[in-house]
């Protein structure tokens, strides 16, 4: 254990001016930034902000081309930015942990988690065999890892997501460092494990009185869980303070734009459209339902074992109202991603029915006709477009599948789609590498579109997307809905965002239905515990307190 | 180049692909070495000094720049050079002929093998079957049936490396089938047979490509060793392969009719690889906007 200064208001990293150049290129334009003894900062930012640049450039494990040119990071009074790397590789570790963003890809597959602690006990400098693994077992204990003796001896593979990430968090607090660097720790975790994790990580840092730099994109989790923020855009600090301060009276736009997109805030003003907006469907709504789930099973045979199988959905019926929104909301794992494979038709439930206007998946001939009436939107904007397409061949390859129009038709029609999702034109001949991940979501949007679909089923389709980015995928959804008559199947774990597009909620655990209900009756009077517990986990409490 | 004909659409691309290949020095390179070898297997009959099969007795083991014989003569007195230049042929035709077979027939199954897990069983057990027989004596069946020849160490070494070739594509083809894309186009109706052509096959390329630049030496240097047999190249007619295996016998006295061919055979592999790696590069569509 470190001791602490004496003086609280001794700054322990200080920034001055960091300059960061990739090439000739520069994108990090002097910041300023300070953590004091056992303060806990946040750095909010969407992507390609320079949030994790400057962090990069704190541990000097900046990537490829990049550089500093100029400016100072003065921890403990030791210049950071002058250092040698033999001085460097003590800072890393010993006097900054790095807990980072993905637990899937940062634990070493084929070594034993407890060998992985003991390794950054041993850099700390434990020789002793025996007190090691008595370290790395009460280590494993304060992370909230269950059975930490027998875990031990466990690969990484036999733990869940929120565990590995306790893992990485207790190799972070192995060498008992000055300052943790939370790099988006949780952005990869369904909520409630979210939940978990950040009270965890923030017990344990306080406990140890560490300081913490967090680094988010979601201004409602910095606004939580930390004592000051820094927004940064486009390599700037544009905003700096007391969470609580700049969610009241935020001083530039940016940080406006960032709390007026943030799902949780929005959700009262989420309401009052729903309303609105439900009155019109419930006109419409003595049509028969577009989508109507009854009672759908399906198992999965477990493989290598025979006659056993898995129920991944149970029992499930719920239904999708012509040019209304039905969200399906759970966490990885409750059978909703295997609703939407039925939905599309490319699963076939082993028990039940799914009618898209009274029919159902039958013979080819339905399919096809069918496959016109439904299409889908995935959560991955990079893995659902074909890299090798051109975005305008992308768009028409349903307009060939259906031999539709010719080639000039269909170009007028790519176009029209183009307009639609607010896309300008001349981006057709690009290809989906050369675009962002918003633009590649309004790209799979179009696709959607092109047969004149009337039910989209969206798999998350706004989970990978950053918060402004998301907001402004969502309101492009609302306006569609509102043009065109879609009906949406809303596939999410993220409660907050249903708010902002549902009508209907429908809340899954391990297969089964808990609760479903008008959007409003389940946000403000959830029936079930596992309801009320998600929705206890959207983070941003203090947004909407203020 | 047969790699670059296997089915990829370049469309609008070109242009592009064009660009990145003539930025990769090493590529120019290796496209260099090729055309080159090309134009010599090409021009043979204009410029080789002599003829390939002149026996001249008097004049064997000549060293190099001696009596207008540029790179010597071998055991028999013949033109290294000459000979060289038609033994380029020879590798280059067998190079490229072989891998066509493997690219042609292994591609196709793999993406059927890949995508249609019913026909993945029994194409899985041909394969298995194939690469369990050894294609030497499939050369020797071949030879045995319709006498020794070219064609037949073509076919023979070209049918030896499709199972190869079927087994990256059809790993590459699971991988691919398991991507989101994929998913939206089954949700289009697209059928099996389009999402295979349209979807899968531009996305393999690049393994194909690579799988393609490793065949070729393997089948060159196979060549050599099928006329060594006696059951490829027919003598007097020249290839590096015969060239090689020739001059072992008398490496001591005349090391230099054993290094030209030799070195011969590593520029065309090296110009094979260096060239596909470029093609590969400038073919992924990841790289597109760089």
């Amino acid at each position: 254990m470190t001791d602490l200064p004496s003086a609280d208001h001794q700054a322990l990293l200080s920034i001055r001016d960091l300059r960061v150049n990739f090439g000739d290129t520069e994108v990090v334009h002097g910041v300023d930034l300070e953590v004091k003894a056992g303060e806990r900062v946040a750095i909010v930012g969407q992507s390609g902000s320079g949030k994790s640049t400057v962090m990069s450039a704190i541990l000097r494990l900046l990537p490829g081309s990049g550089h500093i040119t100029g400016g100072s990071i003065v921890m403990d009074g030791f210049d950071l930015t002058q250092a040698d790397d033999r001085a460097m590789r003590d800072v890393r570790g010993n006097r900054i942990g790095l807990v980072p963003q993905d637990p899937a890809t940062n634990l070493n597959p084929s070594m034993k988690v407890g060998a992985q602690i003991g390794d950054a006990l041993k850099a700390h400098g434990l020789r002793d065999r025996v007190s090691r693994k008595r370290r790395t077992i009460e280590l494993m204990d304060e992370a909230g890892i269950p059975e930490p003796e027998r875990r031990a001896g466990q690969f990484p593979h036999e733990f869940s997501g929120g565990m590995r990430q306790r893992i990485l968090i207790a190799i972070a607090l192995a060498r008992e460092p000055q300052l943790i660097i939370a790099d988006e720790p949780t952005s990869a975790l369904d909520v409630t494990v979210q939940a978990r994790i950040l009270d965890h990580l923030q017990t344990l840092v306080d406990d140890h009185g560490t300081s913490l730099l967090f680094i988010t994109h979601d201004l409602g989790v910095a606004a939580d869980r930390t004592d000051r923020v820094a927004v940064m855009l486009d390599g700037r600090v544009v905003e700096n303070g007391d969470p609580q301060e700049i969610l009241r009276n935020p001083q530039h736009e940016y940080t406006r734009k960032l709390i007026a997109a943030a799902p949780s805030v929005s959700a009262t003003e989420g309401v009052a459209r729903v309303t609105a907006r439900s009155q019109g469907v419930e006109k419409r709504g003595a049509l028969e339902p577009i989508l109507l789930v009854q009672d759908v099973v399906k198992d999965y045979k477990l493989r290598g074992q025979r006659g056993q199988t898995i129920r991944a959905v149970d029992h499930v019926s719920f239904k999708v109202q012509r040019g209304a929104t039905t969200a399906v909301v759970g966490e990885s794992g409750s059978g909703k991603s295997t609703l939407a494979k039925i939905a599309l038709g490319l699963e076939q439930p082993s028990a039940g029915k799914v009618l898209i206007n009274g029919r159902a998946f039958n013979d080819r001939a339905a399919r096809k006709e069918l496959r016109r009436c439904v299409q889908p939107v995935f959560q991955d904007p990079y893995g659902s477009l074909n890299p090798t397409f051109t975005i305008e061949r992308l768009i028409d390859e349903p307009l060939r599948i259906f031999r539709m129009g010719d080639r000039t038709s269909r170009r007028t029609r790519v176009a029209d789609l183009l307009d639609q999702v607010a896309l300008p034109r001349n981006i057709a001949q690009r290809r989906a590498g050369e675009l962002s991940g918003g633009q590649r979501q309004r790209v799979a949007i179009a696709r959607a579109l092109a047969l004149d679909s009337e039910l989209v089923i969206l798999d998350e389709a706004v989970s990978a997307l950053d918060v402004l980015v998301q907001h402004q995928i969502l309101k492009l959804l609302r306006d569609l809905q509102e043009q065109l008559g879609l009906s949406y199947l809303f596939i999410t774990h993220d409660l907050a965002v249903v708010r902002e597009l549902a009508h209907h909620v429908v809340v899954m655990r391990r297969g089964q239905v808990v609760e479903e209900g008008g959007v409003e009756e389940v946000f403000t009077v959830p029936q079930h515990e596992y309801t009320t517990g998600l929705l206890d986990a959207i983070p941003g409490a203090s947004l909407t307190a203020s | 180049m047969t790699v670059v004909e296997s089915g990829h659409d370049l469309g609008s691309n070109r242009g592009q692909i064009w660009k990145s290949l003539r930025s990769s020095t090493l590529g120019m390179v290796g496209a260099g070495i090729l055309m080159l070898m090309a134009a010599a297997a090409i021009l043979a009959p204009l410029v080789a000094p002599h003829p390939p099969t002149h026996v001249n007795f008097g004049l064997s083991y000549q060293p190099p720049l001696t009596r207008g014989y540029v790179l010597g003569t071998d055991d028999l007195g013949r033109d290294i050079l000459s000979r060289m230049l038609y033994g380029i042929r020879v590798s280059l035709q067998v190079g490229v002929l072989s891998v066509a077979i493997a690219v042609v027939v292994g591609v196709p199954l793999g993406l059927l093998a890949g995508y249609w897990r019913w026909l993945d069983g029994i194409i899985s057990r041909l394969t298995d079957l194939m690469l369990a027989f050894p294609f030497l004596i499939l050369a020797v069946g071949l030879a045995a049936i319709n006498g020794p020849s070219l064609n037949n160490a073509v076919i023979a070494l070209g049918v030896a490396q499709i199972p190869i070739m079927l087994r990256v594509v059809r790993g590459e083809t699971l991988r691919i089938k398991a991507s989101d894309f994929v998913t939206s186009a089954e949700a289009m109706n697209a059928s099996g047979l389009r999402i295979m052509g349209q979807h899968v096959l531009p996305n393999c390329t690049s393994a194909i490509i690579v799988q393609a630049t490793v065949i070729i030496p393997v089948v060159v240097i196979g060549e050599a060793l099928l006329s060594f047999l006696g059951i490829g190249v027919q003598p007097p007619t020249p290839s590096l392969g015969i060239m090689l295996s020739d001059a072992q016998q008398y490496i001591s006295q005349s090391p230099t009719a054993a290094i030209f061919p030799g070195t011969a055979i590593v520029l065309i592999c090296l110009g094979f690889n260096l060239f596909g790696d470029a093609l590969r590069d400038a073919l992924d569509p990841s790289n597109a906007n760089t």
